[in-house]
């Protein structure tokens, strides 16, 4: 178990690597500089723009200015925002625990609906049901995101009254930030109803940046389940007698598992590019809003540290993943 | 689940109408300020929840208007020779209570002399805190205007400038000359944490800052000692939502009661909602076509003044614009002083255009329209707006080829006089003419580019320049007024448009009104029923 952890860990290192280089050159190729989208219409004389940019230190060469970014990277400093003039490692840390409380109730929302209904799809293959659930995945899978929760805002916001259209909390609380997961900070906090607040205000943006990977997973357990419930040990397990839900349960779900924890591992990513949607539409206050406000103002560092921080957390699930096969089955640790 | 969303949903109704007892009134802000010192930045938005909600400045602008009002300065008076200006300051004004700062005393000079010498002296300590990039102090040219600032007592200031310039009451009116604490500077320096000045605000204004979320909210609450009286509003809650349609979204449920920048679709159902009072105003700005008249065939008049007339205007105002604007016949907005009413437009002629080319010389003209890659109030659709002129154009026998770039690239070179035509506009920073005329049309503009019609012209240059040196309002006047004039007949562009802004408004909240410089002021007199 070690070394199979190990040489994940070993793998991850010139992706790391691959990941600043990216992130670096990408925001670089962007035409334009931050000096020249600040001053928009007003401009900035040849002379001025020359000392701001050399006070932010990108007249050195490129390679230059490369190293210099992966000196200080390795030293845990990811530069300072040139709009806000704050750490980009404090900015990101206050927003993230936004992105990572939406995409933890968006994933738990896709994994809890849709393994069941895949499941169900699986067993009652063929009949309406199985058609039913496959249809409603495949437009759940198609649907824009940006035109689903507008849907669900005028549904459920405008017209039923039962959900609020946008924001974590109610502007009556004013739940003091300990952990950054509202949730958990409305309980700490001791003002009545925050907690309620809350969850009513997650209920829409889950359900929305959840509805592509609950389509996927849904998918990915029925055809995981029909190739199971065809192999030989099931059917010798039918034959011995047990019950149909053992076979199920015990035998089949397990091995299918297996695809299914590595979709929603992948999930993970589809989960972050979804987030910028979905925090846009619903004034969620995450890192995905943050990313790209930073690429349209050029903040070169916000731009850096934020995709590096998010590669690094894709990457971390990807290897939690990669964990949970072998637990799932001991023989990939082989 | 329905139940509960149900309770859930009465209990959040419940406490809206609870929370408007307390007055509570809720901005729904379109972005995140990029801070909390106005003169560090440059955007509207941080304006807003900064100088507009936690400073005052020496002079301000009146809700509503352009006009210059006393502000932290009780009056002020002028040398004969505009070269001195000395403020009388405002007794007993306090500062913001904080959790983190209590002041011990009231405003004075010292504050002022700490406000002006961090932008200005780079020697200050400071000076370089938070970047030290101070955006609109360098546009509006002060570190070159300032000459000296002295305090002659506790209670009154003199500036002496360099060289005379009429707009420098108006430019002490701006969000970047808000006044900080030079006694809470004091207090951050002396804890080694200079930073907290420009992030954990303390001010003179309306209210007082209690909390901010990135991309979430900010909070106030009425600043009790206010010298210019309490606010009516008990609580002021910024709920930033960057997209419009969402924004209109939580006004029609009540979840807030002013929104700015309305989608131009939604407008028309908001001006039919029962619930919305949906306020509008001519905007502080101008969208133009601007010819490089270094260019031939542009260098000549009758050229110029023909490309004018063969433009259908209205068209554009009624496709791009969808009736949210007014055409423009001037380079400066009606609502400016000095708004030459009396100046005639170019009639759309495209058959006299034609007769006007061939007069001069030009046939089978091939030229480019460069057409912006963002929307501006001034002009929400470059692109349209460019196929709408090309199409005109091409009716009197000129070809046009649109062009667009990056929008830092398109900056940079249209300044340096690459394109033949470019769309651009402006949008107006202190309610002076000077900050249109002499910024976008000045010799020296075009010199460093901002004049994009690269256009020197001696008498409009030298009226300008009077307009400037001369205090008396009336005589100012008459020279914009006969500057307009010139600029017409020289017809360096074609003036398109003047946006109209549209601001939705609840209709418990009264007292509320549309600042022409685009600012959201939220105290002097607003309150909610």
């Amino acid at each position: 178990m070690l070394s199979f952890l190990i040489k994940r860990l070993l793998v991850l290192v010139p992706v790391f690597f691959g990941v600043t280089l990216v992130a670096f050159g990408f925001i670089r190729a962007l035409p334009g500089d931050p000096v020249e989208v600040l001053a928009g219409e007003r401009g900035v004389t040849p002379e001025r723009h020359a000392e701001l940019m050399a006070q932010m230190g990108f007249d050195k060469p490129i390679w230059q200015q490369y190293f210099s970014y992966i000196g200080d990277v390795l030293q845990g400093d990811l530069g300072t925002s040139l709009i806000t003039n704050r750490p980009v490692i404090e900015e990101f840390f206050e927003l993230f625990p936004a992105t990572a409380e939406l995409a933890i109730c968006a994933i738990l929302f896709a994994v809890i609906i849709g393994i069941p209904a895949g499941l169900i799809a699986a067993v009652k293959r063929g009949s309406i049901i199985d058609q039913g659930i496959m249809s409603f995945s495949l437009a759940g899978y198609s649907m824009p995101i940006f035109w689903w929760g507008l849907l669900l805002i005028i549904l459920f916001s405008n017209t039923l009254h039962l959900t609020p259209v946008s924001g974590r909390l109610s502007f009556l609380f004013d739940v003091e930030p300990v952990t950054g997961f509202m949730l958990i900070d409305s309980l700490l906090g001791d003002e009545d109803g925050a907690f309620a607040s809350a969850l009513h205000h997650l209920v829409l943006p889950a359900i929305v940046l959840g509805t592509i990977p609950l389509a996927v997973i849904a998918r990915q357990t029925r055809s995981a389940m029909l190739e199971v419930l065809s192999e030989d040990y099931v059917r010798t397990a039918k034959a011995k007698g047990l019950s149909p839900v053992r076979v199920i349960a015990l035998h089949a779900l397990r091995n299918a598992m297996i695809t299914v924890v590595t979709v929603i591992g992948l999930q993970v990513a589809v989960l972050l590019a979804g987030a910028i949607l979905t925090e846009t539409i619903f004034g969620w206050p995450g890192i995905g809003k943050w990313i790209i406000f930073s690429v349209f103002s050029r903040d070169y560092y916000a731009v850096q540290g934020g995709l590096l921080l998010i590669a690094v957390c894709v990457m971390t699930v990807n290897l939690i993943v990669d964990l949970l096969y072998g637990l799932i089955n001991p023989r990939i640790l082989h | 689940m329905k139940k509960t969303l149900l309770a859930l949903s009465l209990g959040l109704g419940l406490a809206v109408s609870g929370a408007a007892q307390a007055k509570t009134l809720v901005f729904c802000s379109e972005g995140s300020p990029e801070g909390f010192n106005p003169s560090l930045y440059s955007a509207g938005t941080t304006f807003d929840a900064s100088s507009q909600t936690l400073f005052n400045r020496l002079v301000q602008f009146e809700a509503g208007s352009t006009k210059v009002v006393p502000g932290l300065a009780e009056s002020w008076t002028a040398s004969a020779d505009g070269l001195e200006y000395t403020f009388k300051l405002r007794k007993g004004v306090k500062f913001h209570t904080t959790k983190d700062f209590t002041p011990t005393r009231d405003f004075n000079a010292d504050d002022i002399l700490f406000t002006f010498n961090r932008m200005w002296k780079e020697d200050h300590p400071y000076h370089d805190v938070s970047g030290g990039d101070y955006k609109y102090f360098g546009w509006m040219s002060m570190g070159d205007l300032l000459k000296s600032i002295e305090k002659v007592d506790d209670y009154t200031v003199k500036f002496t400038l360099n060289y005379a310039e009429a707009p420098f009451v108006s430019n002490m009116a701006m969000d970047f000359a808000s006044v900080l604490s030079a006694e809470y500077g004091d207090v951050l320096a002396a804890a080694g944490k200079k930073d907290d000045i420009d992030h954990k605000p303390v001010g003179t204004g309306p209210f007082v800052f209690k909390s901010y979320q990135k991309d979430a909210m900010i909070r106030y609450t009425a600043h009790d000692d206010y010298w210019g009286g309490r606010s009516n509003i008990d609580k002021l809650v910024f709920a930033i939502n960057t997209d419009a349609n969402v924004r209109y979204q939580k006004m029609k449920a009540g979840e807030c009661h002013v929104m700015p920048y309305p989608n131009p679709a939604d407008v028309a159902a908001m001006d039919k909602d029962p619930d919305i009072n949906l306020m509008r105003q001519e905007g502080l700005n101008v969208g133009y076509l601007a010819f490089n008249t270094e260019k031939p065939p542009f260098d000549q008049k009758a050229v110029r003044q023909a490309l004018n007339m063969a433009i259908n205007k209205q068209s554009i105002l009624d496709v791009v614009f969808k009736g949210a604007g007014s055409i423009a016949k001037n380079p400066i907005p009606p609502t400016i002083w000095s708004y030459n009413n009396d100046v005639k437009d170019y009639d759309y002629d495209p058959e006299k255009a034609k007769a006007m080319l061939a007069a001069a010389g030009v046939t089978n003209l091939k030229t480019n329209i460069w057409a912006m890659p963002v929307q501006r109030p001034y002009n929400p659709n470059a692109r349209r707006m460019a196929e709408l002129i090309q199409a005109d154009w091409a009716k009197v026998g000129v070809e046009a080829e649109i062009v667009t770039f990056e929008w830092g690239e398109y900056l940079k070179r249209s300044k340096n006089g690459e394109h033949d035509t470019v769309l651009l506009g402006w949008t107006g920073d202190n309610g002076d003419p000077d900050n249109f005329m002499y910024v976008l049309l000045g010799c020296d503009s075009a010199k460093s580019g901002g004049n994009r019609a690269r256009w020197c012209n001696q008498e409009f240059d030298s009226t300008l320049r009077q307009a400037k040196q001369v205090t008396d309002q009336a005589k100012r006047t008459a020279l914009y007024e006969k500057a307009q004039v010139i600029f017409k007949e020289e017809a360096p562009w074609v003036t398109i448009a003047h946006s109209v802004v549209f601001k939705p408004v609840r209709k418990e909240v009264s007292g509320f009104k549309v600042h022409p410089l685009g600012s959201h002021i939220f105290y002097d007199g607003v309150d909610i029923n």
